[in-house]
């Protein structure tokens, strides 16, 4: 193991690619440690001791979804009493509140709904706009993006310039799950296949919008699974350079319908994040979404490779209804103490990862 | 000064307060674990990491420490206050022995009435209706306690409580061995040199006992330095501590409140017990108040141990933290991270290995 260790290391410091084999071998390893040396090396030489995070909250508009993905413990069936549809005015209030609080950042994703029509999430993204203009607007997966393209009877490329026109600034990246059709089977069978995926975000991109890309761990798939996953946005990364931050997201098996999936322990997390730094040589930032991971093992993520927190998020539904331990929010001041606790630089960032200030 | 450090923790040599001082305020947090993991491998050169069946039972919270630290005592008269009967700690250890467990782990506040005749009965008690339970009870404050409300010596006190079958010392209430910050955070309590005195006279009665320390109450780094290197100390006299214990203050429902430890604070201090108290044979990473997820990691950065299943826990409970943890559970964590799941005793003799 040692001399997979040294080789890696020889080939972070000439610049060289991990082969999918070697990320393989890495997931294979005890060393837990030396990975989070290599991977913590390999985010020095790109981002130095400077860590991310942004103030932001996340407004769920709906949780009624057609589809009934079976790691997902959010979604309600249009007839399920506790499904429920924020009207337009509440969506303000919760924005107006969020501006108020300090926040850059909207993120905003919801279920696919069977009723509403295209003009809802027009009208949404444009009353949002005339509202606080400065707020950045994060919204939609590419799930949705291929759900609003039949809804409206219009091609993707269409979809997202009305998007777009009406405000939307760029994409979270969820939906991804694990691309390998037989998971996907198993966990998401009515979703968009990984192909789809890939092909809708690479329109975003091609439209000037940045998206995240995330990767749900830690329920039926295999470590050949994850490389696999990380290939193929590797490689579309290559062609497009849209992908801001790449987000592993540890599975939350409460109230989910997997049956023996237990969740992601903390070693395996820490290492599926500094793999994650080391294979995806071409995605600037890595995050630790503490929602999923719970605070004390995101944190100290910031060690192993990891270089955005993510943010203050406010009120978030997805995570806890599968039964996250985690707070539903942070204040702007835990972040920056858990940053420096952690030895690092706390910088906070809008969501193109443009210096807000540093702290 | 990383490098020299590495050397000597390498040729198995003891740390200087001022190189231990560093490597909690200055070191990367990976590379302290590294150091750590050389010599918990050196200490226990196998994957094992073994655990216990326990029960915690609290048999009051009727405590005149008041510690502002605590959520756990109640006063007297407070509505919320117990004392157990006796019956209802039988009760308890029944459903611990039915559940393979070997180690009662009694605590109870520092109760103002309670003297060493209520304990002996208890113990003898115990003992005659579960002679395989290990009794594993009473911090040092409370023998102190017990022995000045029944006008007894500590050692005497001791001597009797070990006759009637309290067989080793949880190593609770050393809180921060150094006096300045207990002034602070436990005022009445007792002070660091009769926390050590109970601990060295119980070693000497040949009662093992374990060390712990809470951390995270507003000390500073050198006062957590200061606590290693006099439990080394103790340990270099006694050779009786099993285990060392860091663990997080919990600050939910209490007077001195605030925000707990980060991860990478407890995951320093763990690492810098497991070098500076290479003469202590164990160190325990807390589940109870880290969690599952980082009590994993933990593992990888000098502990060797995970405590006691806990049946039953309510001291952090009452902080605000409940982690529950089976023992399938506490398996399946070692297992996934790459070690040997053992069961053992309280003195550390291993009963199964999974």
């Amino acid at each position: 193991m040692d001399a997979l260790i040294s080789r890696l290391h020889g080939k972070i410091q000439a610049g060289e690619r991990l082969a999918d084999e070697e990320a393989l071998q890495l997931f294979a390893s005890r060393d837990l440690l030396a990975i989070g040396e290599l991977a913590a090396a390999a985010n020095q030489r790109r981002n130095g001791d400077r860590v991310y995070f942004n103030v932001n909250r996340h407004i769920n508009y709906t949780n009624i979804c057609v589809n009934q993905c079976t790691f997902c413990a959010f979604s309600r069936t249009g007839e399920a009493e506790d499904g429920y549809t924020l009207a337009l005015n509440h969506i303000l209030e919760r924005v107006a509140e969020a501006r108020a609080g300090g926040a850059t950042e909207i993120h905003m994703v919801g279920g696919l709904h069977p009723d509403l029509p295209f003009d809802f999430y027009l009208e949404m993204l444009a009353a949002i706009k005339a509202d606080s203009p400065d707020i950045h607007i994060k919204a939609f997966t590419a799930v949705e993006i291929d759900y609003f393209s039949r809804l409206a009877g219009q091609p993707v490329e269409v979809v997202i310039e009305e998007l777009k026109e009406a405000g939307l600034d760029s994409l979270p990246g969820g939906g991804a799950e694990i691309f390998n059709p037989k998971v996907r089977k198993r966990i998401c069978p009515e979703k968009i296949s990984g192909e789809r995926w890939l092909e809708v975000t690479e329109k975003v991109h091609k439209a000037g919008l940045k998206t995240n890309a995330t990767m749900l761990f830690g329920h039926v798939e295999t470590a050949a699974d994850r490389v696999d996953h990380m290939a193929r946005l590797r490689h579309l990364q290559d062609r497009t350079g849209g992908f801001q931050a790449f987000i592993p997201l540890a599975f939350q098996p409460d109230n989910t319908r997997i049956p023996a999936a237990k969740g992601v322990g903390g070693a395996d997390a820490l290492k599926t994040l500094a793999i994650s730094r080391l294979y995806l040589d071409n995605f600037r930032h890595v995050k630790a979404y503490w929602i999923m991971l719970g605070l004390k093992v995101a944190q100290v993520a910031l060690c192993f490779g990891v270089n955005d927190l993510d943010g203050t998020v406010v009120e978030e539904q997805i995570g806890h209804e599968a039964g996250a331990g985690s707070p539903q929010a942070l204040s702007k001041m835990q972040l920056i103490d858990q940053i420096r606790k952690a030895g690092r630089m706390p910088v906070e960032r809008d969501t193109l990862y443009r210096e807000v200030r540093r702290y | 000064m990383l490098t020299e450090i590495a050397l000597k923790t390498g040729r198995g040599e003891t740390l200087s307060r001022e190189e231990a001082l560093f490597l909690l305020t200055e070191a990367e947090l990976l590379d302290l674990g590294q150091l750590a993991a050389a010599v918990r491998n050196r200490l226990h050169p196998g994957a094992e990491v073994s655990f216990v069946i326990d029960r915690n039972v609290n048999y009051t919270n009727i405590c005149t420490s008041k510690c502002r630290f605590c959520a756990f005592y109640r006063e007297a008269d407070d509505p919320e206050a117990y004392l157990l009967d006796i019956e209802v700690i039988f009760g308890k250890i029944e459903e611990l022995v039915a559940h393979q467990g070997t180690q009662l782990l009694m605590q109870g506040g520092m109760h103002p009435d309670l003297r060493i005749d209520w304990f002996e009965n208890l113990f003898r008690r115990i003992k005659e209706r579960f002679p395989a339970v290990q009794v594993h009870c009473l911090s040092p404050a409370e023998i102190i306690q017990i022995a000045e409300l029944s006008a007894v010596s500590m050692p005497d006190c001791l001597q009797r409580l070990h006759r009637a079958g309290l067989d080793s010392l949880p190593g609770g209430g050393a809180e921060i061995l150094v006096d300045t910050v207990r002034g602070k955070v436990s005022p009445n309590k007792i002070g660091w040199q009769a926390w050590a005195e109970v601990m060295r006279e119980a070693h000497r009665l040949g009662m093992p006992t374990t060390a712990t320390m809470m951390f995270g109450m507003g000390e500073q780094p050198q006062d957590v330095v200061e606590h290693l290197f006099r439990v080394r100390q103790i340990q270099a006299e006694t050779g009786g501590f099993t285990a060392f214990i860091p663990w997080t203050f919990q600050p939910a429902n209490t007077e001195l409140g605030g925000e707990t430890a980060s991860g990478v604070d407890y995951l320093k201090v763990l690492a810098l017990s497991r070098l500076v108290l290479d003469n202590v044979p164990n160190i325990q990473a807390s589940w109870v108040t880290q969690g599952a997820g980082l009590a994993q990691v933990a593992l990888f950065f000098g502990a060797n141990d995970l405590g006691g299943t806990m049946l039953e826990e309510n001291v952090v409970a009452a902080a605000g933290v409940a982690f529950r943890m089976s023992r399938e559970e506490i398996i399946d964590l070692i297992r996934e991270a790459g070690f040997t799941p053992a069961l053992r005793t309280t003195t550390y003799e291993v009963l199964q290995a999974y």
